[in-house]
């Protein structure tokens, strides 16, 4: 009879511990949403593809756990993310959402997540208003503040003393964030400043009402195909031996460079990340990246890579329990793991506080266009909208 | 704005006009003339920057990149007439409207299987990069000088084929009153086939001569459709005459526009154009139809 309820109790206690087990397996369910076609297909290949990479080499776990990563393609509309996002929360019942490149995509998609009980991740999109008044504990943003890229640059050309800018935007909410963060730092004349048509092909009546006005530097947020167009008949009009060009890492990352070619040499790209950046981890990860895609990643592939280190670490300090939220939130908020960016943590309204580099486009070695880091421009720099950030307590 | 910025600023509309016009003057002979509206348009004018893309790659020669890609595009042309569109010439409108969309859909996300997402390059000879001095001090992208040369080129070689040779005026009569034109023995069909192959020779050609100053990348051909819609309905459907003083209008207007309005009305200048010009002349400027 003793006997007997030993083992009873034995079979009880390895019932309990392989439960345990089975809980532990339980997959963490990723639901990656981002643009897959299109125009703007390139960026969600480059966010999938860093965040794939970082999967891997994490043996497809997170803090202990395996990974289900569930796709969608948002095709750059709001209304289609909200759709795939609802599926995503009621059918799949989605942990994280992530992968969202569109900061209109995420002001669309977020609340609804948050509302479900998910965590939003974003490797890509920074809209302020997450950032400022509507900050959430359930919402993560681990790339960058849209307006902070161009404010760094504001700052090296202020310190630089250049004193005669020329600015060009398309004329859209992000176009105007941008000019508006660059505006903040600058101090000096600002000569011209454009907002022209979103998806703007030609460029040269700019390009002429420019040299009229005879800048020290143009500073542009052109991203995408309005970034090459512009740079491309900037550089054939011969503009850019007298006028240099300064932008963003948007419009010289490794997804254009390799389209621009000599046309790019020489400007100039603020940046939390670059291909060059100096130490062994981003070395790595470059090179893994190359190994695996044939070609160089863009920040937008190393913060997706970023985002996966950050979430292991995360996770694994607290078993893998990302169904704890308030494990889960402390474990975000005080997480330590090996940026690419060397130096990364969360501010207190879940936003980056990170350096930023100056990079200059220089052609290696191999006749590769590179964006060439040249100086920080800016240690621990923050967004502004921080200040209207009151973080709830849970 | 100075004499010489004017004159700059006008040579740039003129320059970004005839681009449009080579882009609207194959458009414009398939819609007029065979009365399909071929929506796909912009993608033979992407297939055309991206052989020239492909084919710069791999030998660095813009003049091959040239000669492969406008026969490239016309034969992608042609495969595409004979396999899908010649089944929708007796369809209405909005029959070949939603073929020829499901085909822009079907090329964009096939170029971007094969070819991956990321823009691609297209380089320049030494002797057509830089630029050449026009006025004192004022440097103008030879290349652009260029495509204002090549554009100019088509017209005129369009103008003669269609008004002073027999093929031209069986095109003519094709446009004019088909039923008429094949009971008077023009062979309609073998005609259109031509004249699809030529336009999508000329769409190819105006891909790669956009392909230097502008992104060769998977959708490409979308916008710059637009504009050549609204060129090819400012100068009257079919008019080849037509398409060409309406695609110079639509250049200046908006080079001016960019430049003297604010960035929301600059971009709805030629639209007002547009909307004012068919206020008054429904049929466009040069209507073939009558």
């Amino acid at each position: 009879m003793k006997k007997s309820a030993h083992h009873c109790l034995l079979t009880a206690a390895a019932t309990l511990m392989l439960a345990g087990a089975a809980m532990a397996q339980e997959p963490i369910k990723i639901g990656f949403l981002s643009t897959f076609s299109g125009p703007s297909a390139i960026v969600g290949q480059e966010l999938l593809e860093g965040f794939k990479l970082g999967l891997e080499q994490k043996g497809n776990k997170l803090g202990g756990r395996p990974v289900e990563l569930i796709q969608a393609d948002d095709q750059a509309k709001p209304d289609v993310g909200r759709q795939h996002t609802d599926k995503m929360l009621e059918r799949d019942k989605i942990h994280i959402l992530t992968g969202i490149n569109f900061s209109n995509v995420m002001l669309a998609v977020a609340k609804p997540a948050i509302d479900a009980g998910a965590i939003v991740y974003s490797i890509n999109a920074g809209p302020s208003q997450y950032a400022g008044s509507q900050c959430n504990p359930a919402y993560y943003n681990i790339s960058f503040q849209n307006d902070t890229s161009s404010e760094a640059m504001a700052v090296h050309l202020q310190n630089k003393g250049i004193k005669k800018m020329y600015l060009m935007a398309p004329n859209y909410p992000a176009g105007k964030d941008f000019l508006a963060g660059f505006k903040r730092y600058y101090k000096g004349e600002i000569v011209g400043e454009v907002y022209t048509t979103f998806g703007q092909l030609d460029y040269a009546a700019e390009i002429a009402q420019l040299r009229a006005a005879n800048p020290q530097g143009v500073f542009i947020f052109l991203p995408a195909g309005m970034g090459i167009n512009f740079t491309k008949q900037y550089y054939q009009a011969g503009l850019n031996k007298t006028v240099p060009l300064y932008g963003t890492s948007f419009s010289f990352d490794q997804t254009m460079l390799p389209a621009l070619g000599e046309a790019a040499l020489g400007s100039f790209a603020s940046a939390f990340w670059a291909e060059t950046l100096d130490n062994p981890q981003s070395k790595k990860f470059v090179a893994d990246f190359e190994a695996k895609y044939g070609r160089l990643p863009s920040p937008a592939a190393a913060n997706a890579f970023d985002g996966v280190l950050l979430l292991d670490a995360a996770l694994t300090s607290i078993g893998g329990k990302i169904e704890d939220k308030a494990a889960f939130r402390k474990a975000m908020e005080n997480v330590k793991f090996t940026s690419l960016r060397g130096n990364f943590k969360f501010n207190k309204n879940h936003y980056p506080v990170q350096d930023f580099y100056l990079t200059e486009i220089t052609k290696n070695a191999k006749g590769r266009m590179m964006m060439t880091v040249r100086e920080k421009i800016s240690a621990n720099h923050e967004d502004i909208y921080v200040k209207d950030c009151k973080m709830a307590a849970n | 704005m100075t004499a010489a910025l004017f004159a700059e600023q006008l040579l740039n509309g003129i320059q970004l006009g005839v681009m449009l016009f080579l882009i609207a003057s194959g458009l414009t002979l398939v819609f007029g003339i065979m009365n399909f509206i071929n929506l796909a348009h912009g993608s033979l004018y992407m297939a055309g920057g991206f052989v020239a893309a492909i084919v710069y790659r791999y030998t660095g020669s813009f003049a091959l990149a040239v000669l492969v890609a406008v026969p490239a595009a016309a034969a992608i042309g042609v495969v595409m007439e004979r396999l899908v569109l010649r089944r929708f010439y007796g369809r209405g409108h909005l029959d070949q409207v939603l073929v020829t969309f499901a085909l822009i859909l079907i090329m964009n996300e096939g170029t971007r299987m094969i070819f991956g997402p990321a823009p691609l390059l297209i380089g320049l000879p030494a002797m057509l990069s830089g630029s050449v001095e026009i006025l004192p001090g004022v440097g103008y992208p030879i290349f652009r000088l260029t495509i204002l040369l090549a554009g100019l080129l088509v017209a005129g070689l369009l103008y003669l084929i269609i008004m002073k040779t027999r093929l031209g005026m069986w095109v003519r009569a094709g446009a004019s009153n088909r039923p008429m034109a094949s009971a008077m023995g023009v062979n309609v069909p073998v005609i259109f086939s031509l004249l699809f192959a030529v336009g999508a020779a000329l769409a190819g050609l105006a891909g790669i001569m956009a392909g230097p100053i502008l992104s060769v990348q998977v959708g490409m051909g979308e916008p710059i459709l637009i504009l050549a819609l609204v060129v090819t309905v400012i100068g009257g459907i079919g008019s080849i005459r037509g398409a060409f003083i309406a695609a110079v209008m639509v250049g200046v207007v908006d080079t001016f526009g960019r430049v003297l309005l604010t960035p929301a009305l600059g971009s709805m200048a030629i639209f007002i154009l547009m909307a004012a010009i068919l206020t008054f002349r429904p049929k466009g400027l040069f209507p073939v139809h009558g």
